[in-house]
């Protein structure tokens, strides 16, 4: 059974991201106890799938790195991984939150040693690279990325059961793997919550459109992230998904279910950053070879990131359309989707083809606004209110609005401040 | 007893360090040649009865120093980590047994390798002392906050809702800043499709009768002495008198200037009085008094109004803003929708270049404005005309034609110019016409706001275009200067609430720095860190190289010139160790000794045995991760290297370079992270210091008589898994190539 120690003045932090992470760092670094529930067998969220942030083109991971040791280093921090808040009952400073822990099948003998993976056959998509073109695959047994923390493997459920499971057991000398693990149900006290579920790409398949179901080689931005990523499925190279063939013609399309009735009313504000961010993989890749058309309704770079899209207008190795991509065919000789629409800007009709699409999906909260295992307000969009009947909840980063790492890291900054305002509350009136 | 020492040493033989190296060589040679008083193997030293047994050792027999060698000292922090004693971990899993290949021709290597990692975790631990506090501070929660404007009232009225006592310093008469003369603001709750009182009297009204805050109005910050716990800050005010207040931590929330556009020529500004900026037409809108809001030149009612987007922003041009407010199309919306409030079916077009309302809130006060009838053209302004009206010519960009409109009164949409004092590192200005591309960012204040007492001058630096930040995406609260944080558009452009959530995040760094200097722990990112530099009196030569390379400004000079650490400032990088050219600056378990302590005491074989050595710097936040996670890939390390992770690679004592050459070592790597303008050192300017120090490693060289290629200094990147361990392989071809040093004997 896990065991929690947590009283009216812990502060429970929901959702272990960028956002997450800086909330519950940022208050157990002033002292306060805090307990950090993350869905997922590790932290970080989904900034550990970035290749790099905007608009320095360095490496997400360094700055997690930071965050990790900070979290490894401090006492007042407890994680629990693959763990969900399923209710919260109470008020500001006398909460008692109910949290359902899957089995990991792995406890915390585990070293991190491997052995297990190595013994298992078995093989899954893996979703760290968001199974990209079903080409990448992880072990039955694996750590999710080389920087999980905690650095603990996990076992797919789907194992448990066969004999891969029990080779799993059988290669581990630290009786770290338990095959007997069970979900359960655990209930704590807390004294305020910050609440930082985050996003989820939009759901491609919806824009009907785009094809994104029906052509292999029309894929997402956060999958085009992957790709990009030495550590991804394809080593770092741009390889389209249907043939392996060098992408170097590349369309981006921005907006693709953002500010749009039909899909997210909203705009999800980082993915115009996200794109003249991947022109530079496209331009590092292969030089003047390779060539980024970026569709548009409007570039929004926002304030001091503007003079980024400056440097990236002036390549001529990448054009700007402003126009609402109608619809996607494929050319089907050479797989080659094929962009239909009009360029509002003088109003001619185009046909252009590309080895690659990139759809620019936009941020939806990770929680359904119907789903919140908690009372609290939520805007048409689905993000949470700064509302004061929120109580001793507060949302922190993306489940606020769609925001950059930086935004995000800044709320929940201010996030963890309100958090402890409520249990130094309760502990002025209860010490 | 304080000074008793006592060291043990414990070896892992998990995770397959038993299978491969011989754990009783191991063990001998940490007692023999480490000199460990107590040497215990374990089959799992991170079971919780491994942790148990050095918990023991540590309560029962006075164990004050201890020596782990296992996995890196990246992984199982948690379960090694034991309070009030000195700490040292040899790497033998990730930097011996998974970078080398299982087969016997290495057996020998592989387990000389493994005996140097004790020997010089061993040396190392030696020579430390266990970190703790050094008792200059004291907890001071008291709150200065500069800047009484929607961001300084918010951070104080937060700080103090958390407990902490505030003072507000206010140059004017008023709180309320800018927003104190807007007519609205733009909504910052659902729905979000009008504009809503700005809050800014109930603001303040909440301030008068906060017993935790103190307002000092018409006063400035004349000096302020000493670190975060223990500021000593001189407020004078306008009638000259002055109060000495003793201060936590400060957040500065100085705000924004408008631009001025006088000098934009399509504009026309100064043409005619009906052409006003944005912060101008809330005055007009106020002082309409919810009546129709009336043109200046004759007072007439406005019946058209063109607000002209992106004025002087994003612009390559001197003396205009390389970056944009972006909020000033939701401030043109916002104020579009005035005239549809207060002036009837009054005509409100929007000529923006690319409309900038992101986020749930800015789309839907966009779809509100166009119910609203608000007219939204994408057009590039060429001109405006005065006459007896005005007239903007632009090139309507969707129907690609040039045309015009009149209006009775135009409104600019100018940027925000954050308020930042003077930057402490700008480059002296050029008096000669030359052909710098560079532009400067429009200065609007020159005064200093902080009037630090610091060696490195008087306010926060500058990263880019006058912001005052140094880690915008991961770290966007990290300033230059220690206890000190910036707030509001002073780190970016942003509307109210945006600022009033911003302020927030700075108090909440404000009571941290606070809590933390109160009990000497070290301030972001080695947060927690009880050690601190100290210097050796009677070696300092006063030649003031820390004091001018600390990166964080925290070393002030005392009378003679002796350094001054004021430890609550230090972020324990070691960049002053670095720089000191005499060895006397030291960190308890951080110092010239440690590391040289580790260089001396790897063995090196005599030249006939042909095993070179090759000493590699790793910069412990990225490099090393680097090389961790390349051990993890199964990514092989050559046997003659020798990894020693730094702080920073800002804090390599050039000593370390010279005594590594003249013990016989053939090559170094030195791995640090990015410098320049895109830096990604954590610690600001570390990287950028080492190369420069480096660059003079040549003369070093010379001297000896070695080939420059022995050293190389490398920008690695914690995603560097293959290229790290490359760059070790290359240098042991080097070492091939050029052969061994002769300094071996």
């Amino acid at each position: 059974m896990t065991e929690v120690i947590a009283t009216n003045q812990t502060i429970l932090v929901v959702g272990g991201g960028i956002s997450g992470m800086t909330a519950a760092l940022e208050a157990a670094e002033t002292g306060k106890k805090v307990v950090l529930v993350e869905k997922r067998p590790y932290v970080g969220g989904r900034v550990t799938q970035l290749y790099k942030y905007f608009p320095k083109l360095c490496f997400p991971t360094c700055g997690l790195e930071i965050n990790q040791r900070r979290a490894k280093m401090n006492p007042n921090l407890t994680i629990l991984t693959m763990a969900e808040v399923t209710g919260i009952q109470g008020e500001a400073g006398d909460y008692t939150a109910t949290v359902k822990i899957s089995p990991r099948y792995v406890n915390d003998n585990c070293t991190g040693c491997g052995d297990c993976a190595t013994a298992v056959e078995a093989e899954f998509d893996n979703e760290f690279n968001y199974g990209l073109g079903g080409v990448s695959k992880r072990k039955g047994a694996y750590l999710p990325h080389k920087m999980a923390h905690p650095q603990r493997y996990v076992i797919d459920p789907a194992i448990i059961g066969t004999d891969d499971a029990e080779k799993a057991k059988g290669a581990c000398k630290y009786n770290a793997v338990d095959l007997e693990m069970q979900e359960e149900t655990i209930e704590f006290k807390a004294g305020a919550v910050v609440w930082a579920t985050g996003w989820q790409p939009y759901d491609a398949n919806r824009i009907q459109p785009y094809g994104y179901d029906r052509f292999a080689n029309v894929i997402t931005n956060v999958e085009f992230e992957r790709m990009a990523d030495p550590q991804g499925p394809t080593g770092g190279k741009l390889l389209r998904p249907s043939d392996g063939k060098e992408a170097k013609n590349v369309a981006f399309i921005q907006c693709a279910g953002s500010r749009d009735h039909n899909h997210l009313l909203h705009c999800s504000r980082i993915c115009c950053m996200a794109t003249l961010k991947q022109t530079h993989f496209v331009q590092d890749a292969w030089g003047d070879e390779g060539k980024s058309t970026i569709y548009y309704i409007d570039i929004r770079a926002i304030d001091r990131f503007e003079d980024f899209y400056q440097s990236v207008k002036a390549n001529p190795n990448v054009s700007f359309i402003k126009s609402k991509v109608a619809s996607i065919v494929e050319n089907t000789e050479n797989g080659n989707p094929v962009l239909h629409g009009v360029d509002t800007e003088g109003y001619n009709r185009y046909a252009s083809e590309y080895d690659l699409v990139v759809l620019a999906v936009g941020m939806e909260p990770s929680v359904d606004k119907a789903s919140f295992p908690v009372d609290i307000v939520v805007n048409e969009e689905g993000f949470i209110e700064p509302a004061p009947e929120n109580g001793g909840i507060f949302a922190a980063g993306c489940a606020s609005d769609a925001l950059d790492v930086n935004r995000a890291v800044q709320q929940a900054t201010g996030a963890a401040l309100r958090a402890i305002q409520v249990v130094n509350r309760v502990a002025g009136t209860e010490g | 007893m304080a000074d008793e020492k006592k060291f043990a040493g414990y070896i892992c033989t998990g995770c397959g360090i038993g299978e491969r190296l011989d754990a009783g060589t191991l063990e001998q040679t940490a007692s023999r040649d480490g000199k460990m008083q107590s040497c215990k193997q374990h089959e799992m030293l991170c079971s919780s009865e491994g942790v148990q047994m050095i918990k023991d050792d540590i309560a029962n027999d006075g164990v004050t120093h201890v020596m782990i060698a296992a996995c890196s000292r990246r992984a199982k922090v948690e379960a090694f980590s034991f309070t009030g004693v000195a700490l040292t971990r040899a790497n033998l899993r990730e930097g011996v047994i998974w970078v080398r290949p299982d087969t016997d021709e290495n057996t020998e290597t592989t387990q000389e390798m493994a005996d140097d990692y004790i020997r010089m975790a061993c040396a190392e631990l030696k020579s430390m002392t266990i970190p703790s506090a050094s008792g200059e501070q004291q907890l001071n929660k008291n709150i200065m906050v500069v800047g009484g404007g929607v961001t300084g009232m918010t951070a104080a009225l937060e700080a103090a809702a958390a407990g902490y006592p505030v003072h507000i310093v206010e140059k004017s008469g008023a709180l309320g800043g800018h927003a104190a003369n807007y007519y609205k603001s733009i909504p910052a709750r659902a729905p979000y499709a009008d504009p809503q009182e700005t809050g800014v009297e109930q603001m303040i009204a909440a301030i008068d009768s906060n017993e935790k805050i103190t307002v000092h109005l018409n006063s400035t910050v004349a000096k302020t002495a000493g670190a975060p716990g223990r500021f000593q800050v001189q407020i004078a005010t306008e009638s000259g008198s002055s109060d000495e207040l003793s201060i936590g931590a400060i957040i500065q929330a100085t705000g924004f200037s408008t631009f001025n556009p006088e000098k934009l020529g399509t504009y026309n500004y100064s043409a005619s009085p009906d052409i006003v900026t944005n912060e101008e037409l809330e005055k007009l809108a106020k002082a309409a008094n919810g009546g129709p809001i009336k043109r200046p030149s004759d007072g007439k009612e406005v019946t058209s109004v063109a607000f002209v987007q992106n004025v002087g922003q994003n612009s390559g041009n001197k003396g205009e803003l390389a970056y944009h407010s972006g909020i000033g199309d939701l401030v043109a919306i916002k104020q579009a929708m005035y005239f549809k409030e207060l002036n009837g079916d009054c005509d409100t077009t929007i000529m923006f270049d690319n409309l900038r309302t992101p986020g749930a809130g800015g789309e839907d006060f966009y779809r509100a404005a166009q119910e609203k009838s608000i007219t939204f053209t994408k057009a590039a302004v060429t001109g405006i005309e005065t006459g007896t009206a005005l007239e903007v010519k632009f090139k309507d960009l969707i129907l690609n034609e040039e045309t015009s409109m009149a209006a009775d009164l135009v409104v600019l949409d100018v940027g925000m110019v954050p308020n930042s004092g003077p930057d402490p590192y700008a480059e002296p200005m050029e008096t000669e016409e030359g052909e710098s591309a560079e532009q400067e960012a429009p200065q609007v204040s020159v005064d200093s706001i902080l009037n630090l007492d610091y060696r490195q001058g008087t306010d926060l630096p500058h990263l880019k275009h006058g912001f005052t930040d140094s880690h915008f995406i991961c770290f966007p609260y990290e300033t230059r200067r220690t206890g000190i944080y910036a707030a509001g558009p002073l780190r970016r452009p942003m509307d109210m609430r945006q600022a009033a959530d911003d302020a927030a995040g700075a108090a909440m760094k404000a009571i941290q720095a606070a809590e933390n200097a109160g009990q000497g722990r070290a301030a972001h990112p080695r947060v927690g860190d009880l050690s601190y530099p100290s210097f050796r009196k009677d070696g300092c030569t006063q030649c003031k190289r820390c004091t001018v390379e600390c990166p964080f400004g925290a070393i002030n000079e005392d009378e003679k010139g002796y350094p001054m650490y004021n430890e609550a400032r230090c972020r324990r990088c070691g960049t002053c160790m670095g720089a000191c050219p005499v060895r006397v600056i030291s960190f308890a378990n951080y110092s010239v000794e440690t590391v040289n302590q580790q260089i001396k005491n790897c063995e090196i074989p005599e030249e006939w045995d042909e095993k070179p050595r090759i000493l590699v710097l790793a910069c412990e936040n990225d490099a090393y991760p680097a090389l961790d996670q390349a051990a993890m890939s199964g990514v092989e390390i050559n046997p003659w290297a020798r990894v020693i992770p730094v702080r920073c690679l800002g804090s390599t004592s050039l000593s370390w370079i010279t005594d590594a050459l003249n013990s016989g070592y053939d090559g170094i790597v030195l791995m640090g992270c990015q410098k320049g303008d895109d830096y990604q050192c954590h610690f600001v300017r570390g990287s950028a210091m080492a190369a420069e120090r480096m660059g003079k490693v040549g003369d070093t060289l010379e001297s000896l008589n070695l080939e420059p290629e022995r050293v190389v200094v490398h920008e690695v990147a914690i995603t560097d898994i293959e290229r790290a361990p490359k760059l070790i392989n290359d240098m042991a071809e080097t070492v091939e190539k050029i052969g061994l040093s002769p300094f071996k004997f």
